[in-house]
């Protein structure tokens, strides 16, 4: 029998949803200061302004309306999360939808879908003459997604232990740094400002290097240094990446998206001196294993297509894309177009591999993640041993990750679990993209990007394309980043208080 | 019979004249060029749009950003070529128009593989200007009512705590 959700439980989440909204509500004063101050702004702050407000009103009615002193617990602390999401992508929609830049609200949430779970998939329209303010905000969205929304609720305002680690489980983060939920959040926050610092000022020394001016320059960086270390893949100006022409630029934004990619846990153990961690980690030698084998598929897709003549500019365009695509951000140095055009079903093959796979667990990054296809790997090998030694040897399989355990079967099916999950949104998408009429190899990149929360685009993610489309892209790419469980806890949260009892 | 032949003649070359020239300026679109990349590649184009962006000079060249409306495409150019533009367009400002006769590279060998256009002519059609925005009335009363209606909420809220009173919520 299903239980109807009882009325305290509601307002258990009620309270703090209200109080995630809250923190939505005052980020948003960030854009509004720097429009007005910073960059002479004054329409677009004021959107800000109002937006804030709106915000800060629904947070401040939604947690007195609900107070309740009551501790969260894990099922309704994943339906905050799931909420808070939904929440977040509506509320900041709005400046957007008042910045005149996008066609409907629909569109405005789909790019703040897409940046707060760092994708970086784009219906903007005439993105170069976008204010400085409202571009700070799309860049902003994945600097607060990738960290997680949570982890600044659970910074600044919400109280109680056990209801702050609840909310940090339910944001996909099963990896305490230490053992303290607000030190772990601490430490996430310190270690994104610490490099949102030093990968602006390297940014903005490239930036002025190669021929921006000092405040551009500088807001370039920030910008793309928001959207890089968070994999999402905004930029500034519309050709992307391919703006700045420049190999240095490249170099660096590739640096910032692969330690974006890393596990959190792991940019702790080299903070605290224990390098050896990154050699022994399971994460690193499977990421680098995987990008190992995507550059050799997608490397001899385009000497197979002869798409660049010269070997080092296959190798620079190639090598980019991979890792834009394997640590799920969705940099481009190439147009959109040309992935379709030219790049030929081999290379594309080895892209969509490289986005489905994603980044490491505990990280900024999208995909299945690099713990679990390591697990699987090391799962299907204890499997194979077991069946050609003796029916009475026992078979045990050891993996190094932060220490070293043994692999068990609850791990096993937990881990499989969530892949499956992620294979059936990578296929939810595809089918919805064939059914509207796109190639299947197009659909199935496109639904693999959104899902991965890539941000790689061929063509289809455009103002035009169906309503229908664009709603399944939300949904794949806010299951994908909250990895299911979380939107499975909403869906039967809801279940419960229709049909329960 | 002869005027005839000569005036048919002179017709024939007139339109040959008009026709090629009319190829020769014809524009080609981002959309275009990037959906036959192939064919354009190393030949003559025209293209025509709006400078975006930041000019980033690079030695005696500089990079500057055509929008055509719908995609920009990166222009590399003499530093002498650019030297007419007063306009970059950004949200302040709209950006001069253009028209650019240059060479199209699917994968520039120059450049690292970048797709662009190196251009032999830059030609300004209309000149940007400010975009002079006045700050909203509506924004500023929507804003500042809304601000007093949170303060005031706020307020309430604190006023009904510090009693205790929880019952009226």
């Amino acid at each position: 029998m299903i239980l109807k959700p009882q009325v305290s439980e509601i307002k258990n989440i009620g309270y703090y949803l209200g109080r995630i909204i809250l923190g939505i509500g005052f980020t948003m004063f960030l854009p509004f200061i720097a429009g007005l101050i910073l960059f002479s702004e004054p329409n677009p702050a004021l959107d800000f302004l109002i937006s804030a407000n709106i915000a800060i009103f629904i947070g401040l009615a939604l947690s007195w309306l609900c107070k309740t002193d009551r501790d969260l617990h894990i099922g309704p602390a994943m339906v905050v999360i799931a909420l808070s999401w939904l929440a977040a992508m509506a509320l900041s929609a709005i400046p957007l939808l008042l910045s005149g830049h996008y066609k409907s609200f629909l569109d405005a949430c789909f790019e703040t879908m897409s940046g707060f779970t760092t994708t970086g998939l784009t219906l903007v329209q005439d993105l170069d003459h976008l204010s400085r303010t409202h571009n700070l905000w799309r860049h902003l969205g994945p600097f607060i997604g990738g960290q997680g929304i949570a982890i600044i609720a659970i910074l600044f305002l919400v109280r109680g232990t056990s209801g702050s680690f609840n909310l940090y489980l339910g944001e996909a983060r099963d990896e305490k740094l230490v053992p303290n939920v607000m030190h772990t959040a601490r430490f996430i926050w310190a270690i994104s400002i610490a490099y949102l610092i030093l990968g602006t000022i390297v940014l903005g020394l490239v930036g002025m290097s190669i021929g921006l001016k000092p405040q551009s320059a500088f807001f370039h960086a920030a910008c793309i240094f928001m959207a890089g270390f968070d994999t999402a893949g905004f930029a500034p100006q519309s050709p992307n990446i391919l703006y700045y022409h420049s190999l240095m630029f490249e170099i660096v934004t590739i640096f910032f998206m692969v330690i974006g990619s890393f596990n959190f846990n792991l940019h702790y153990q080299i903070w605290t001196g224990n390098f050896k961690e990154i050699w022994k980690n399971i994460e690193t030698r499977t990421l680098l294993l995987v990008i190992m084998i995507v550059t050799l598929i997608t490397m001899a897709g385009l000497r197979q297509r002869g798409v660049y003549s010269d070997g080092m500019i296959l190798f620079r365009k190639g090598f980019f894309q991979i890792i834009s695509g394997q640590t799920t951000t969705g940099y481009m140095t190439i147009y959109a177009q040309q992935f379709i055009k030219e790049w030929g079903d081999l290379a594309l093959t080895g892209i969509i591999i490289a986005m489905a796979l994603g980044g490491c667990a505990c990280s900024t990054a999208g995909g299945i993640k690099m713990l679990r296809v390591g697990i699987i790997y090391k799962a299907f090998r204890q499997d194979i041993k077991s069946v050609l030694l003796s029916p009475t040897a026992i078979v045990v399989q050891k993996f190094h990750h932060i220490k070293t355990m043994f692999i068990e079967d609850k791990q096993v099916r937990a881990v499989l679990i969530v892949t499956l999950g992620y294979f059936f949104l990578y296929g939810l998408g595809t089918l919805v993209g064939v059914g509207l009429g796109y190639p299947f190899l197009n659909a199935l990149f496109e639904s693999t990007s959104a899902a991965g929360n890539v941000g790689f685009s061929c063509g289809i993610t455009d103002a035009s394309m169906p309503a229908i489309l664009k709603v399944t892209y939300i949904i794949e790419m806010w299951a994908g980043r909250l990895e299911l469980m979380s939107v499975f806890a909403l869906f039967g949260f809801f279940v419960a208080f229709v049909k329960g009892r | 019979m002869k005027v005839k032949s000569a005036f048919f003649f002179v017709l024939l070359c007139l339109a040959l004249i008009i026709s090629s020239s009319s190829c020769f300026a014809q524009v080609s679109t981002s959309s275009d060029l990037l959906n036959n990349a192939k064919q354009y590649d190393g030949k003559t184009v025209n293209y025509k749009g709006e400078i975006i962006g930041d000019v980033m000079i690079r030695g005696d060249h500089a990079w500057l950003h055509v929008n055509d409306g719908s995609i920009a495409i990166g222009i590399w150019a003499p530093k002498t070529m650019i030297q007419d533009i007063g306009y970059v367009g950004d949200y302040h400002k709209k950006g001069d128009t253009v028209e650019v006769s240059g060479t199209f590279h699917r994968s520039c060998s120059e450049h690292g593989g970048d797709l662009d256009i190196h251009a032999s002519e830059i030609k300004k059609i209309t000149s940007g200007s400010s975009v002079i925005q006045p700050i909203s009335r509506k924004k500023v009363y929507i804003g500042t009512f809304s601000l007093i209606l949170v303060l005031l909420f706020y307020a309430l809220k604190k006023f009904f705590q510090s009693r205790g009173d929880t019952s009226r919520i």
